[in-house]
């Protein structure tokens, strides 16, 4: 990592140093249906960060005294590869990881309809391959339409991103470098109808310039939600017309 | 923004503002009825509804089954249903009487049994029942395995495309509403038959497929002759 000049500017021209304005997200590539073994998965790239998410479930608890008689549980398992980043992670769980698993489900979990399924699980793993700031995000993201994917009943998407604070302004989704060198980072989820399942704060900020990141990252969540929707909605385009056949049953004789 | 009829949803999506119309793979929220699933919205008589495109097979009462002897116990099976919970099967539930410890020489571990649930109760304790006389174990023919939610194509309506693979195939077969599919016949057919089940399997939301694989069948047919 080069040393941050003092004088050097987050923006030339108006334009951030990766030619964006300052309320535009990254270029976003998303996947559905990447593993063949899980029941949803989906790959996702936000910039320079990818994930790949995989849902199981819901099916039988293991170990037997973490389920629920009235519900089913839901577990979130972040883990970022050791060549994710510049220097080398020591794989494993560790601190950052298991607070990046506990506010991702409970980003997640609201939506997701737990009673239908009681003494299940719903398993999702989220492999961070390439870290750019803004994982956790990108794993939210990912891990939505995983869910959908594996046919979980949800009251909506979640869609998640982040905006900072840079050189004094407020930017939407910080990349590696406005991360580490910016004043403050806050990473949002919620659903489309804007209802907040996530909120975090790294660093300093006055009360408008919060107003301001969250007007920002809400507008950035929008942007994700339609993308979501649309590949979700795409991979069964050439869909017009299932034929019904309601109510046919099994009649056989052996 | 009406997402509706014969269309893809996600979940969320606004199917109809009359709570009323609220039907399966739905909910109301502030007044309007919204999709639980990734699936497609559909009118059903008055209703809306999601018919999934995923998801794991949840056993109700009445559904006939193939399952899988995953263990014995005290007077009961446990079989594997294809789902995220196991089917209990008491001795007592067999068409005749049985000692308990006879119990492994009537149905061994990993044997295959067609059979109907007969109660699932709120903490989701499957019951199962053989006390009929379609169901009972599996000795001959395959087993194979699709999603759950293609099962309804896989029937078709009113029992258009089973009828038809049975007749075309020359297969006794027979589906389970948890996935799971019997057939039996002999060798060339049962290929064919597991072949085309798997063609419907990924095929099953495309229009016209059962006309399709009636040619599919026409041309594997003529191509072994």
């Amino acid at each position: 990592m080069i040393g941050m000049d003092e004088k050097l500017s987050f923006f030339k021209d108006g334009l951030r140093l990766d030619g964006r304005l300052p309320d535009e997200l990254r270029p976003i590539k998303v996947e559905v249906g990447v593993l063949a073994r899980a029941d949803g998965s989906c790959y996702m790239e936000m910039g320079d960060n990818k994930v790949i998410a995989a849902v199981y479930g819901p099916r039988e608890v293991h170990p037997r005294h973490l389920q629920e008689v009235t519900r089913a549980i839901v577990r979130y398992r972040y883990n970022m590869a050791s060549f994710s980043v510049e220097e080398r992670k020591r794989p494993g769980p560790d601190r950052r990881s298991y607070e990046v698993s506990k506010v991702s489900r409970e980003a997640l979990e609201p939506v997701i309809l737990t009673s239908y399924f009681p003494r299940s699980v719903v398993d999702i793993f989220v492999e961070v391959l390439q870290a750019d700031a803004g994982t956790r995000t990108a794993g939210i993201n990912a891990a939505s339409v995983a869910l959908a994917d594996a046919g979980i009943p949800m009251k909506s998407l979640i869609s998640s991103c982040a905006a900072g604070k840079v050189g004094g302004e407020i930017v939407l989704d910080p990349m590696k470098l406005e991360d580490n060198f910016g004043e403050a980072d806050v990473p949002i989820a919620m659903t489309p109808a804007g209802e907040i399942t996530l909120l975090q704060m790294d660093g300093r900020l006055s009360k408008e310039e919060l107003k301001r990141a969250l007007e920002l990252a809400k507008a950035g969540c929008q942007q994700i939600y339609e993308i979501q929707r649309k590949v979700l909605v795409d991979r069964y385009s050439h869909m017009n017309e299932m034929e019904s056949c309601d109510e046919a049953v099994a009649e056989e004789e052996i | 923004m009406d997402r509706m009829d014969r269309n893809v949803v996600v979940p969320g999506d606004l199917l109809s503002d009359d709570p009323k119309r609220a039907g399966e793979g739905t909910y109301v929220k502030d007044g309007s009825v919204r999709s639980l699933l990734y699936g497609m919205a559909s009118s059903y008589k008055d209703k809306v509804r999601v018919i999934p495109l995923a998801g794991k097979y949840v056993p109700t009462p009445g559904d006939t089954v193939i399952g899988t002897v995953q263990d014995i116990v005290f007077s009961n099976w446990i079989i594997n249903i294809n789902s995220p919970y196991e089917g209990l099967l008491h001795i007592s539930e067999l068409p005749r009487k049985i000692e308990m410890n006879e119990m492994s020489k009537y149905l061994r571990i990993g044997g295959s049994v067609m059979i109907r649930v007969k109660d699932v109760d709120s903490t989701m304790k499957v019951e199962l029942t053989m006390n009929d006389r379609r169901l009972g174990t599996l000795t001959r023919g395959r087993v194979a395995e699709i999603n759950p939610t293609r099962v309804p194509r896989l029937i078709g309506k009113g029992g258009s495309m089973i009828n038809m693979l049975k007749k075309e195939l020359n297969c006794n077969i027979f589906v389970g509403q948890n996935g799971r599919i019997w057939v039996d016949g002999n060798d060339d057919d049962m290929d064919l038959a597991l072949k085309t089940v798997l063609i419907i399997e990924k095929e099953a939301h495309t229009t016209g497929l059962t006309d399709r694989i009636l040619e599919f069948l026409r041309v594997e047919k003529e191509a072994r002759s």
